[in-house]
């Protein structure tokens, strides 16, 4: 049963007051709604150099209720395959492994690491929490992040290349279970993450978060830029159940009713944008849409 | 009982794991390391050794991977040579920080560019500011004590531990060794207690983000900022020369044989002139002390078996009042000298009538020496020349 009332929620909150991510952080909104799918107490999450190490505070104090095993920036899949191997080794069972890794963790530095983890298979759900740049550092410029953005390492160009198709290469590796999901639509990526838990073997969720102070928008829009992202078809919403590809949620409504929002109605909110070009907007627009074209082909394939 | 088997270093390393029960095996394949994984999938598969192994792709994920297994509560073994544990770097960093008790087979081989994969020490010699305690064999049979000796040591001290042996000259190399019963390793070696903290209930948040002054704790408790992390590491790696002692002294009393704690010396008791090295070279030193003996000069050798922590005491008494001590090592810090050479003649200082100290760099990148070369070079050095060189260099 899908959730559709927040009544349905779990009321525990894992992540108390206090922590040190940003004001409107789309990261903390994820990891609020994933922790509240998993079970306190039996998760163990593996978490790089990141805005998550921040959100898990200063030493000695965290306002995080579950096992925080810290790894340097390349070493998540890694670090989450030996804490399998070390629960098994130990007897230590019952227990869900999820990596945290942002996109600069998972398209860039951890990518191999990653591939390393699920070529073999291992046990637990890596969650990618994209915001679109290495926005803990200042940010700076990932293959993440969407042309024509204006990073800390592209001040005057933008960024003159599209965004990396991680879905695709993470596909490869023939996963029983891949979704997307957006802080926006904290159901639907609830809904994700607890059937997650309960399959076998590699798991991958990525999720597109939102980021005030990197992308330049008000904190108080984080629910609104997350929305506008999935009604532009910048970002879809879509689970992949042993091969099957579904749209959920927005995504699979936008499917049925059609597309009413554009690229330039998400970006003008932005000041990452304030540098793009016509041709780079418009660029923009088609890779949008060809890739949205896609996901709908795909998905009504799958879903006839 | 032990049994004795004419088998390879790196058989020696990988039947030693064994013994030791190790929980989780996380290794990538290099060159002259590669029997020892090979081995320990073996013994995994067929059922011999009950563990998970992690055939990882790359040095950097076997030692992340292995560091995490043991802080959920494992016994924890890998293996690597040259340029991947040039790749290990960070983690190697990260793994003494996060004191985990991980013991490392480490077969020493020169370090490219350009390409070698043959043996010299500069591979764990550039690694001895970590914060690991590294070993140096002389032989196979030390390979297999040391590995079993370092978890004993290491799960006291929370420390990881690199076993140090030449690549090929050990690695490839069969000779006798003693293989003890399981029986006598399970005497020496209790169980890993285990200290992960992860008990289904309790929240953790390890090797968090810190700040460099003590700050206090949700109850007011006042808890150490990184530099008192960093000085606690320091304080143990100095005092674990003294666990390292002890557990060979304790491994005497089970297995009737022992490896002279931190430093060894042959011929020293009446020498004038001492030759000092590490790994197999030192052994070679003692045939050259005795060729050199023969024409009536009185040499001896020093050989280094713990490099870090740094025996400086030791290496002190074994060396003040000596005429002349010459260093011989495979390895060097570039822009300076042979890096054993340039610490203990720091340490020397501290010698109450200081020898003439000489140094040489030899065969790095598998350059045979032989002992009539270490004789040659340690006489010219008797005759009082100070020097810092390379031995056999062709034009």
């Amino acid at each position: 049963m899908a959730t559709i009332s927040v009544k349905q929620l779990p009321k525990t909150e894992h992540i108390l007051p206090g922590t040190r991510s940003c004001a409107g952080c789309g990261l903390m909104l994820t990891y609020r709604h994933a922790l509240k799918a998993l079970d306190e107490g039996k998760t163990i999450v593996a978490v790089p150099a990141s805005c998550m190490t921040v959100l898990h505070g200063v030493y000695p104090i965290t306002p995080v209720k579950v096992v925080c095993i810290n790894n340097p920036f390349a070493a998540t899949g890694a670090a989450a395959s030996g804490i399998v191997a070390g629960l098994n080794a130990t007897g230590k069972t019952g227990y869900t492994v999820v990596a945290f890794a942002g996109d600069g963790g998972t398209y860039d530095i951890g990518i191999q690491a990653l591939s390393g983890a699920l070529e073999r298979k291992v046990d637990f759900i890596y969650v990618c929490y994209d915001n679109e740049g290495y926005m803990n550092t200042g940010t700076q410029r990932s293959s993440a992040s969407p042309l024509g953005a204006v990073t800390s390492t592209t001040p005057i160009l933008a960024k003159l290349q599209h965004k990396k198709d991680m879905i695709r290469i993470v596909e490869a590796h023939d996963l029983p279970y891949i979704a997307t999901g957006s802080p926006s639509f904290p159901f639907d990526l609830f809904d994700k993450v607890k059937f997650a838990k309960n399959v076998k073997g590699s798991r991958y969720i990525e999720v597109h978060a939102p980021c005030p102070p990197g992308w330049g928008f008000p904190n108080k829009d984080l629910v609104k830029m997350g929305k506008l992202a999935i009604e532009a078809g910048i970002h879809a919403l879509f689970e992949i159940k042993e091969g099957r590809f579904s749209l959920t949620s927005r995504s699979l409504a936008i499917a049925k009713k059609g597309r009413k929002k554009t690229v330039a109605d998400y970006i003008k909110g932005q000041t990452r944008f304030r540098k793009i070009s016509p041709d780079h907007l418009a660029q923009l627009q088609d890779f949008t849409d060809k890739r949205w074209n896609e996901l709908l082909e795909r998905h009504f394939k799958d879903n006839p | 009982m032990g049994e004795i088997q004419i088998i390879t270093a790196n058989t020696a390393a990988a039947l030693a794991a064994k013994l030791c029960r190790v929980q989780v095996v996380s290794a990538y394949p290099i060159t002259p390391q590669t029997p020892v994984t090979e081995e320990l999938a073996e013994m995994v598969e067929s059922g011999a050794l009950k563990a998970e192994y992690l055939t990882v792709e790359s040095e950097h994920s076997a030692l992340a991977s292995v560091v995490a297994a043991s802080q959920v509560g494992a016994r924890v073994f890998t293996a690597t040579s040259a340029n991947g544990l040039l790749y290990m770097h960070e983690m190697l960093h990260w793994a003494a920080g996060s004191r985990a008790p991980i013991v490392m087979a480490c077969v020493n081989r020169g370090v490219g560019a350009p390409w070698t994969i043959l043996n010299d020490q500069q591979d764990t010699v550039s690694q001895r500011d970590t914060g690991w305690i590294q070993l140096y064999c002389r032989n196979s049979q030390e390979v297999l004590d040391s590995v079993i000796q370092a978890y004993r040591i290491a799960e006291q001290v929370q420390i990881p531990i690199m076993v140090c042996y030449d690549g090929f000259i050990l690695s490839h190399t069969s000779t006798p060794v003693d293989v003890p019963s399981q029986e006598e390793v399970d005497r020496f070696l209790p169980p890993l207690e285990d200290r992960s903290g992860i008990d289904g209930q309790t929240a953790m948040n390890i090797n968090p983000l810190i700040l460099s002054d003590p700050r206090p704790n949700a109850n007011g408790v006042v808890m150490p900022g990184y530099m008192e992390f960093r000085y606690r590491l320091q304080q143990d790696i100095l005092g674990s020369l003294d666990t390292i002692k002890a557990a060979d002294k304790e491994f005497l009393d089970i297995f009737g044989r022992n490896w002279d704690g931190s430093t060894w010396t042959y011929r020293m008791e009446d020498a004038e002139h001492a030759m000092v090295s590490m790994g197999s070279l030192a052994s070679e030193c003692t045939l050259a002390a005795d060729s050199l003996r023969e024409e009536g000069l009185k040499v001896g050798v020093v050989g280094v078996r713990v490099y870090r922590p740094f025996p400086a005491s030791e290496i002190v008494e074994s060396l003040s009042g000596m005429k002349t001590v010459t260093f011989f090592e495979k390895d060097v810090s570039y822009g300076y000298q042979g890096a054993l050479a340039m610490d203990a003649r720091a340490a020397m200082y501290d010698c109450s009538s200081r020898p003439a100290i000489s140094s040489y760099v030899v065969g790095l990148g598998g350059r045979d020496v032989r002992p009539d070369q270490l004789a040659k070079a340690t006489l010219e050095c008797t005759k009082g020349a100070t020097k810092f060189c390379w031995l056999d260099v062709r034009s």
